[in-house]
């Protein structure tokens, strides 16, 4: 069973970010996808020139014929520049998906949740959180979010809303380098002790994903072992510094 | 999809053709389909990086063999290693070319013991409980080997330290970081990958990224 190619449309453009921008791509015949898969999306040229480069889906499963794909703008990237520039809504995209298996959660596989993410590495988490409040099943979820400053986190309002529906989820931030005027939240790299004063109202129970740099998921990775958490219970994705 | 679709206003930044056979073209020759080239050896795995102490590794064949083997790390590092430059090619899209490894041919870990004549696939097996699969075909004749070192150092532990299986003719996946041991068969079993969406083979010149393709 192939994985077909699919013609796309963009049907909406959404900046989150100054520098990373939500995409919606109307998929009329889209099969459906689990939380943390990723599709391919193909570019070509008049000459036939093409590149492929993978994206994670930030939609929830529940919005039918359509997924968002979130993009960071690469400075000298051959990709995501192009779709930050050109792209408009109306263009047509080939992608196909869903693919991956491994780095996904469903609210049948409850919790309690943590969901641990490094600047756009948020985005497969953010299908989960958007699943897990859609689902309604008030599985216990905490997300810790490292970003560089406030102007920086993705997803920052609605994150916000899905932490005040009081239904078992919040959000932790990390701001790394710059923080706003009375800032009382973390403000440094995330380290073991942050993730014991993270994990510690969850559990030893949880199930843990981590997705971002590779430096930030093997502290984080490495640290949950440590706090004590099996390790098939942990389970990453990495964006490397090439994802162009 | 029939005739071939036209992304709006997409260009690309391929280097032109010299037409002379020079650097870029001999890069790109060597570029299998939908992937870019990287200098970089990005990191990706499923979980934790495990980290066993090298007292405690060993490499053991068995299965379908006149005699189970095992080698322990001392053992292991005795064995008749060679220095291999050979391309990489990632399901995730890089390829980093001209990569520097040093390790044990998989046809010298076998010279000792003798295949049984039904024996024709392998599986890897790793800490953490990763395995891959690939036919007797895909690994005989110095097509795969157990690195140790990576562009003159110890193999890092991210990177599959500290010994991973490398398969070059095969996206990066089949080339299984922390290897514990190598089954040998006579009946294909889908390894990790294999079993949730990825291709069984995993041929990067034919682009087998998927189940399917």
């Amino acid at each position: 069973m192939a994985i077909d190619w699919l013609l796309g449309t963009v049907t909406g453009v959404r900046d989150e970010t100054p520098t990373v921008r939500s995409f919606t791509l109307g998929l009329p015949a889209w099969t459906g996808h689990r939380p943390g898969q990723h599709i391919d999306l193909r570019l070509t040229a008049e000459d036939g020139y093409s590149v492929e480069r993978s994206y994670s889906i930030a939609s929830e499963p529940e919005r039918g014929g359509e997924v968002d794909i979130t993009v960071e703008r690469i400075e000298g990237g051959e990709v995501s520049p192009f779709l930050h520039e050109v792209v408009v809504p109306g263009d047509r995209l080939e992608v196909r998906g869903p693919i991956g298996g491994y780095f996904v959660w469903e609210a049948g596989l409850g919790g309690p949740l943590l969901l641990v993410a490094g600047g756009s590495g948020v985005v497969p988490l953010m299908a989960m959180a958007r699943h897990r409040a859609r689902a309604g099943t008030g599985v216990v979820a905490r997300m810790l979010f490292s970003s560089r400053g406030p102007d920086e986190v993705i997803y920052a309002e609605e994150l916000d809303q899905l932490a005040a529906a009081g239904d078992g989820f919040d959000v932790v931030h990390t701001l790394t380098r710059r923080q706003p005027a009375g800032w009382n939240g973390y403000a440094r790299r995330i380290d073991e002790q942050m993730l014991a004063e993270v994990l510690e109202p969850l559990g030893a129970g949880t199930r843990a994903y981590a997705c971002g740099p590779t430096a930030l998921v093997e502290t984080v990775a490495n640290g949950l072992v440590r706090l004590g958490l099996p390790p098939d219970r942990i389970r990453t994705e990495r964006f490397g510094p090439t994802g162009t | 999809m029939g005739e071939r679709f036209v992304t709006r206003g997409f260009v690309g930044r391929r280097e032109p053709d010299s037409g002379a056979g020079g650097l870029a073209d001999e890069r790109r020759r060597r570029t299998p389909p939908g992937q870019y080239l990287t200098d970089d050896f990005p990191v990706l795995s499923a979980g934790p990086t495990p980290r066993t102490p090298l007292d405690r590794w060993s490499l053991t064949i068995d299965g379908l063999v006149s005699k189970p083997i095992t080698w322990s790390w001392e053992e292991f590092l005795a064995l008749p290693a060679r220095d291999w430059v050979v391309d990489i090619s990632c399901v995730t899209k890089w390829t980093h070319l001209d990569m520097r490894w040093r390790g044990v041919s998989v046809d010298t870990l076998l010279e000792s013991i003798d295949l049984d004549a039904k024996a024709a696939f392998a599986i890897a097996s790793c800490d953490g409980g990763y395995t891959t699969n690939l036919p007797l075909a895909d690994v005989l004749n110095n097509q795969a080997f157990v690195a140790y070192e990576y562009d003159g150092a110890p193999l890092a532990p991210e990177h599959g330290g500290p010994a991973r299986l490398v398969v070059p003719a095969r996206y990066f996946w089949k080339s299984a970081k922390w290897i514990r041991g190598i089954r040998i068969g006579d009946r294909d079993e889908p390894g990790f990958w294999e079993s949730l969406g990825y291709n069984n083979r995993g041929d990067q010149w034919l682009e087998e990224r998927y189940s399917g393709d």
